[in-house]
């Protein structure tokens, strides 16, 4: 039902882009995501933050869109699964690592599992198995068993590192 | 076999629609004018229904329409009982009486809630033990004793009261376990819409079974199953689980379609995927072994009785499995063994990975565990001494030989101890143990043997269609499904190995019932030995087309030709033109059809239904684990150090895949072991989402030692046997027998939670 009266703007730089939409006090950050700006690459799972398939970046850290108001993500830098990739849909080395260790399954966690990893590396490129178990928590998989990720997640940090 | 594809690891076929977005999800495809639809569940679990008032539903702004029992055009009940709408009666919180459908998701959830439906409370069955006691009501009036038609199954070897008789000690035990929820990331949702270019109706969705529910949907349409078209889109996992409820959800879907003439979508939030899913049944199993003084198992005796639960399409296939397994992998020359399911009036039982094997294979290998403890033998010597081997028969009387089937357990266990340093461990930790207050260690060893494929089960047939485009492309049509296990890879790396080509010219294309083969739905990992087969078939008739072709062009006889290295070649190597200067000259002028249908079956299992001799399974596969924990005795707490573990699993395709496949289903049998527990009140669920049932994280993962054996298996495509759900048996027994090594306590229930660790039994909220 549309409660224009209760809308207010909110405006963010999502993937760089700068964006605008009209929101009610209850809609989400993954609604708009996923409903307004069609970034269908954030998946909803359980809409209670636990499995974290709806994994953003938003200023830098790792956010559940399920669980951000639009409203608090008003003038936020927001980056999405769609925002990964390079300028020519080139595969980020996190891609080509999911791919390449068989760390995708079903697909259906993979994009916040990616944008977890982007986080993680963006803070410490040579993370210890610990550290990367500790990072990926929040992100559920029920394919995987999780070691592929984990060796998806090593393969990229070296050859991030052998680039720099 | 190692061949230019096979046994290799190629990467995902699907990998960069997946790490980029792209992938389109049942939730991300959308249609033109679509309806959001929303249900009215049952109020309370087991209700008679007097009325149900959709007035005020249908006054709410943006509202299309409301769907009831009185607006099924066809049959109301699917198959096992499922209404599409509940009507005089609601058997389950799961009942959908009403769904709604309008604009806006906003604007659908406000009429379910303002749909009226007046009830008055009834009694129920809420669990398996109260369905298991005399006298009690029945769930449907035509089953007055809750037993689940065409579920009982006896099975007879030798004669297993002489056996009790020659024996020096029998051992009674009970073991339980409860629901395990499939638990896929992606929550179910279809979309259905009145058929663009026909009469009937088109479903999208992430559906395991497309042709079971165009079977349903047409039956509760009205409607011929050529009227539905069922598409997938990608699947976010299934595991046996997107079968029933989106089967359900399709038909409503379906109803509220043709009411509107408009596209109809539902997407379940995990809380209603939770109450309206299937589940792992649950089991009581009882078991008795009689023992020989030197350790050999003389005789068993076992009862296994399954929870149904309120409505039920498998538990006649996951029974007949349940019983067929009971024994384990042990040369047991006595055997009496039955199975049983009741109705109850609460959530059902379907399929889950691995069907009924986690259950029985639980209580065999503690059973097992528990007398060798009972004998003063250490469990490693007990396996060894009563395991399988060449020439034995099996519990329903096939041979193990070499070539047909193999027994490699033997040896398994033997390697796979020494690898994990059982013999050494099973003494240092006891030393540890007594030196330590609370931390203790403990090592456990489970086995296991699974037949692959659907065997006795139904009849099992599997399609491929291959085409050839003209530039020499490649199509490859599976009647199986793609839910995140690979087959769409695995399929693509046998068809090119058969038509010797690039595998880069395949493009593997989606699952749609009105272009694909009807082949049953994809379960019993059957989509590789199975699956593959057709695929098989497919490539090498084109194959023998290509060299017809070839023969034309060349003047040689097609017998000294082949098709290897995308070149068509004479035998000995010599290129004698490229795959597409060849496919090119069968198009034009020869004007050859360059298109396959593959099909496979093994035919019909010859099984006596008295006793269940026969030959049960093609083939079977085989594992062993040996797991580490260490237990924290003031919390309970058990934590999972080290797994070694092997797999037999004749030729494996992708090792890589394998490996996925594996270790994914071993992490799924961590849950179940640990902490994955549906609870119940009075037939509510009060496990809904995952804040409530918990899932392995990254954070539970052991280390884990992995080890596969290869084996001849003929009737597999280039000796592959089906994996997907071998991997998830072992590990709840495995800590179940380390736990009792580590502190001496004896746990008969799953999961092994803090509570039971520390005190022996659950608590309840």
């Amino acid at each position: 039902m549309e409660h224009k009266e209760n809308k207010t703007a909110v405006s963010m730089t999502v993937n760089g882009k700068h964006i605008q939409a009209e929101v009610l006090p209850e809609t989400r950050l993954l609604d708009v995501l996923r409903e307004e700006l069609h970034l269908l690459g954030t998946k909803e799972g359980c809409s209670i933050g636990e499995c974290g398939a709806c994994t953003v970046l938003m200023n830098g850290r790792t956010v559940n869109a399920c669980m951000v108001l639009a409203g608090s993500a008003d003038g936020a830098e927001i980056m999405t699964i769609e925002g990964v990739c390079g300028p020519e849909g080139e595969l980020h080395p996190i891609q080509q690592a999911f791919i390449d260790a068989g760390a995708v399954h079903c697909g259906f966690c993979t994009p916040g599992m990616i944008i977890s990893t982007l986080s993680l590396l963006m803070k410490n490129p040579q993370p210890k198995d610990d550290q990367i178990q500790e990072a990926l928590s929040g992100n559920l998989c029920r394919c995987t068993g999780y070691h592929q990720i984990f060796k998806a997640v090593r393969l990229a940090s070296e050859r991030m590192h052998r680039k720099e | 076999m190692q061949g230019t594809y096979v046994g290799k690891n190629c990467l995902r076929v699907d990998g960069y629609e997946k790490v980029t977005g792209k992938a389109v999800f049942s939730a991300d495809f959308r249609m033109e004018r679509q309806l959001y639809a929303k249900s009215v569940y049952a109020p309370k679990p087991h209700i008679r229904i007097t009325a149900v008032n959709i007035e005020k539903a249908l006054r709410i702004p943006g509202v299309a329409a409301v769907a009831t029992s009185k607006n099924v055009p066809g049959a109301n009940e699917m198959f096992g009982r499922f209404p599409a709408f509940a009507d005089q009666e609601a058997k389950y919180t799961g009942d959908v009486i009403a769904v709604a459908a309008a604009e806006t998701r906003e604007a659908a959830e406000a009429a379910a809630r303002a749909v009226e439906v007046e009830y008055e409370e009834l009694e129920g069955l809420w669990s398996l033990d109260a369905a298991m006691q005399e006298g009690v009501s029945a769930v449907h009036p035509d089953v007055p004793d809750n037993e689940i038609e065409y579920t009982y199954f006896p099975l007879r070897k030798g004669d297993a009261e002489a056996g009790f008789l020659q024996s020096d000690t029998v051992m009674e035990r009970s073991y339980f376990v409860g629901w395990q929820e499939q638990a896929y990331i992606e929550p179910e949702s279809v979309v259905v819409s009145p058929a663009s270019f026909h009469h009937g109706y088109d479903v999208y969705g992430c559906i395991q079974n497309p042709y079971t529910i165009r079977q349903n949907v047409a039956s509760v349409m009205g409607l011929h199953q050529s009227e539905i078209r069922v598409v997938l889109t990608a699947v976010g996992g299934s595991f046996g689980g997107k079968d029933e409820s989106v089967m359900n959800m399709a038909a409503r879907c379906a109803v509220l379609a043709k009411m509107t003439g408009r596209p109809v979508r539902m997407d379940l939030t995990r809380e209603e995927s939770f109450r309206e899913s299937s589940k792992r049944h649950p089991f009581r199993m009882n078991y008795r072994m009689g023992l020989a003084q030197d350790g050999t198992i003389k005789a068993l005796q076992t009862k296994l009785t399954c929870q149904g639960g309120a409505y039920n399409n498998k538990a006649q296939f996951s029974n007949w499995r349940a019983v067929v397994h009971t024994a384990g992998p042990y040369r047991i020359e006595n055997i009496t063994a039955d199975v049983h399911a009741k109705y109850t009036n609460t959530i059902y039982g379907g399929a889950y990975r691995g069907f009924s094997g986690p259950q029985v294979v639980f209580a065999s290998e503690t059973m097992v565990d528990e007398a060798a403890a009972e004998l003063g033998m250490n469990p490693k010597d007990f396996r060894l001494h009563n395991v399988l081997r060449e020439g034995d028969t099996i519990a329903c009387g096939q041979l193990l030989k070499e070539g047909i089937i193999a027994a490699p357990l033997q040896k398994m266990i033997q390697e796979l101890c020494g690898m994990a340093d059982f013999d050494a461990k099973w003494n240092s930790f006891k030393e540890h143990n007594a030196q330590s207050k609370y931390l203790k260690k403990g090592i456990g060893l489970a086995v296991t043997y699974r037949g692959a494929g659907l065997g006795g089960e139904g009849v099992d047939c599997s399609s491929a269609m291959i085409t050839i485009c003209r530039d020499g492309s490649v199509q490859l049509f599976s009647g199986h499904t793609e839910m995140g296990q690979g087959m769409r890879t695995v399929h693509s790396q046998i068809a090119a190995e058969a038509l010797g080509i690039d595998i880069k010219r395949i493009a593997f294309k989606h699952s749609d019932t009105s272009v694909t083969l009807d082949a049953g739905p994809t379960v019993a990992s059957r989509g590789t030995q199975s699956g593959g087969r057709a695929v098989l078939h497919a490539a090498l008739k084109l194959k023998d087309e290509l060299l017809r072709g070839g023969e034309k062009k060349t003047g040689i006889p097609k017998e000294q030709l082949d098709v290897a290295g995308d070149s068509l070649v004479k035998q000995g190597g010599e290129v004698l033109c490229s795959f597409d200067d060849l496919v090119g000259y069968c198009v034009f002028p020869l004007g050859l059809n360059l298109s396959a249908q593959g099909w496979y079956s093994p035919g019909l299992s010859h099984i006596d239904p008295e006793t269940q001799q026969g030959d049960c399974y093609q083939t079977y596969t085989n594992g062993v684990i040996i797991t580490e924990i260490t237990v924290d005795e003031s919390t309970g707490k058990i934590t999972v150090e080290k797994i070694t573990i092997g797999y037999e699993l004749g030729t494996a395709v992708n090792p890589d895949i394998a490996y996925g496949q594996l270790v994914g289903a071993l992490a799924q049998g961590l849950g179940y072991a640990l902490f994955e527990e549906l609870e119940e009140r009075n037939g509510e669920l009060l496990s809904a989402n995952f804040d409530e049932y918990l899932i392995p994280t990254t954070l539970d993962m052991p280390e884990v030692d992995f080890h596969l054996y290869g084996s001849e298996n003929p009737e597999g495509p280039y000796g592959a046997k089906g994996i997907g759900e071998l991997g998830i048996e072992l590990i709840a027994p495995s800590i179940g027998n380390a736990l009792y090594h580590a502190v001496g306590r004896r746990l008969r229930e799953l999961p092994f939670n803090l509570e039971r660790v520390k005190i022996g039994k659950a608590l309840t909220r």
